[in-house]
């Protein structure tokens, strides 16, 4: 479905990818672990268009997304929910939902998904008419994945969403991830939380100071001594 | 008399938070102080004035035609002049807004002269300039109450188009988190554009009527109304189009008792004083949030 080949990316004369090659199938669950500064968050940046590599390609479902700009690689069907959630702090809850069904025009499919989406985070609903900055973190993570689903993505790139939450709201998260998962749409998820990224996980990869160190099955990975010792904080 | 002046006051209050929406919402999305807005205010009364004289359209069409040039005016500055500059720090498109402001007024003076004109009087309803109403001496003309229609019309369609509509809700998604609405698959340069073209006919609008009501238009007339509205749009708290419309209404009133009170000499100082009296004690204005600094 999406094939990253040998992606090199910069940030002025920082190289933070060094050519890194992944790919997704449809219907899975992939996982991009690694320590801070690896380059997660810029790989998907990179997938988005929002730092364009300089080399290498990305081909999603046959098209070559490589330099299209953020808004026609959305189009295609590719939706990230970013770090640190950049949710609209002034839009209510549910100003934040509709801007994610931004280029969408089928009106009964939207409220549909809207319902559909309150009820896979019943405290949206509550708080439709509340502004995105008055929730809380847990709430904004929902808000900025609910949003990003009302786009209807066939891929949908998450970033770190347990980032800060509490174990509870993370577990609810990653249950939600997996619902989602189950209904058709394909994910690729970065953590740093690699004990529950790998848990829900299809298959995996290891980024180090932008290289792609370590890939294969989830599960299998979770038993890797290497990947124990460095990442999930076993020896 | 002061309740006239007042009445005066309101009248050009008006008018800048007209053009005070302009700048606030150009500054709302790209951060960007557009100094080349007063040169589209002046643009949209010499536009109007030429279609007038030398089209022979009526006044109204006229009217509506200038905002649609002006509109287009403020599209083409953006994708000229800023769009190039987008990720550049942020003073290069400031000083290119200077520059842009320069040029436009300078074209204005080859094109129709740099002598002040009068705006054709003789394309407006005869009525304009008699007496609407009296009220306990206060004189007003069918003009000013034109002038009060229309732009509460324009301010109340402008915060349905904000508030209401897919695109308005762009905006101001925009304005909080561009990148964020770019992964939402929005077109920033579009929505930008779009800001950019309803300022600017609002300017347009705001020039055309402050010509019509002084009899008077000149190619440097963009600099005081300018001043003026951008003082407004500090006050109101820049990047709020609501604060803008306020910081207009208080600023013209503010004038008119400066005037009325003090000397009608300080009439041009009071928006200076106003627009330092903010800076130093509420620098984020009436309906401002705290200022992000941009790196
Ligand atoms: N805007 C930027 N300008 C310059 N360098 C940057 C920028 N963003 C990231 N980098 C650098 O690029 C490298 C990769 O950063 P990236 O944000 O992709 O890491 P990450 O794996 O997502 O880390 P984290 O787990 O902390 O989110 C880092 O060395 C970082 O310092
Ligand atoms: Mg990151």
């Amino acid at each position: 479905m999406l094939k990253v080949e040998n992606i090199r990316t910069f940030y002025g004369n920082i190289e933070a990818l060094k050519g890194v090659s992944l790919e997704v199938n449809r219907g899975e669950i992939v996982t991009l672990i690694g320590a801070n500064g690896a380059g997660k968050s810029t790989t998907l940046m990179s997938i988005s268009g929002v730092t364009p590599p300089r080399t290498g390609s990305v081909v999603f479902e046959g098209r070559d997304i490589t330099r299209m700009p953020t808004d026609r690689i959305v189009a295609t069907g590719i939706t990230q929910v970013p770090e640190g959630r950049l949710i609209f702090p002034g839009l209510t809850v549910r100003e934040n939902l509709m801007m994610g069904a931004y280029l969408r025009n089928d009106k009964a499919g939207i409220a549909q998904d809207l319902e559909h989406i309150y009820g896979l985070f019943p405290i949206l609903k509550e708080r439709r008419a509340q502004h995105g900055g008055t929730l809380s973190g847990g709430e904004q993570q929902m808000l900025a994945i609910g949003r990003a689903l009302m786009s209807r993505p066939k891929l949908l790139l998450l970033d770190e969403p347990s980032l800060g939450l509490a174990p509870i709201v993370v577990e609810n998260i990653f249950g939600v991830i997996t619902k989602i998962n189950a209904e058709g749409v394909t994910v690729m998820l970065v953590e740093q939380n690699a004990q529950m990224a790998l848990s829900i996980a299809h298959r995996a990869y290891v980024l180090e100071t932008g290289h792609v160190t370590l890939s294969g099955d989830a599960r299998e990975l979770m038993n890797d001594p290497k990947v124990q010792s460095a990442y999930l904080g076993l020896d | 008399m002061l309740e006239q002046q007042l009445i005066n006051g309101l009248t050009l209050g008006v008018i800048y938070a007209l053009i005070a929406v302009g700048y606030s919402m150009v500054y709302g999305v790209i951060e960007l102080i557009n100094f080349a807005h007063g040169e589209i205010y002046m643009f949209g009364a010499f536009f109007c004035a030429t279609f007038i004289t030398a089209f022979g359209l009526p006044f109204f069409p006229a009217m509506a035609l200038a905002m649609i040039c002006c509109a287009c005016l403020g599209v083409l500055l953006d994708i000229f002049a800023y769009r190039p500059l987008r990720r550049a720090p942020r003073l290069a498109p400031l000083i290119t807004a200077i520059g842009m402001s320069i040029f436009l007024q300078n074209l204005a003076m080859i094109v129709w002269g740099s002598r002040p004109k009068p705006f054709p009087q003789e394309a407006l309803p005869a009525f304009f300039h008699e007496t609407a109403l009296t009220f306990s001496g206060v004189q007003l003309s069918w003009l000013q109450l034109f002038i009060f229609s229309l732009t509460i019309v324009l301010m109340i369609g402008l915060n349905l188009v904000i508030t209401r509509t897919k695109t308005g809700t762009a905006m101001r998604a925009l304005a909080q988190n561009q990148r964020a609405a770019a992964l939402m698959g929005i077109n920033v340069n579009r929505i930008i554009s779009f800001t950019f073209m309803i300022g600017s006919s609002l300017g347009a609008v705001a020039g055309i009527l402050v010509s019509v009501f002084y009899n008077t238009m000149y190619p440097t007339m963009g600099y005081n109304a300018g001043v003026k509205a951008f003082a407004a749009a500090v006050l109101g708290g820049i990047g709020s189009v609501p604060g803008a419309m306020l910081g207009g209404i208080v600023l013209g009133v503010a004038e008119a008792l400066g005037a009325g009170y003090v000397s009608s000499l300080y009439r041009d100082g009071v928006a200076y004083a106003v627009l330092i009296a903010v800076i130093l004690f509420r620098p984020t204005g009436l309906f401002g949030k705290a200022v992000r600094q941009k790196a």
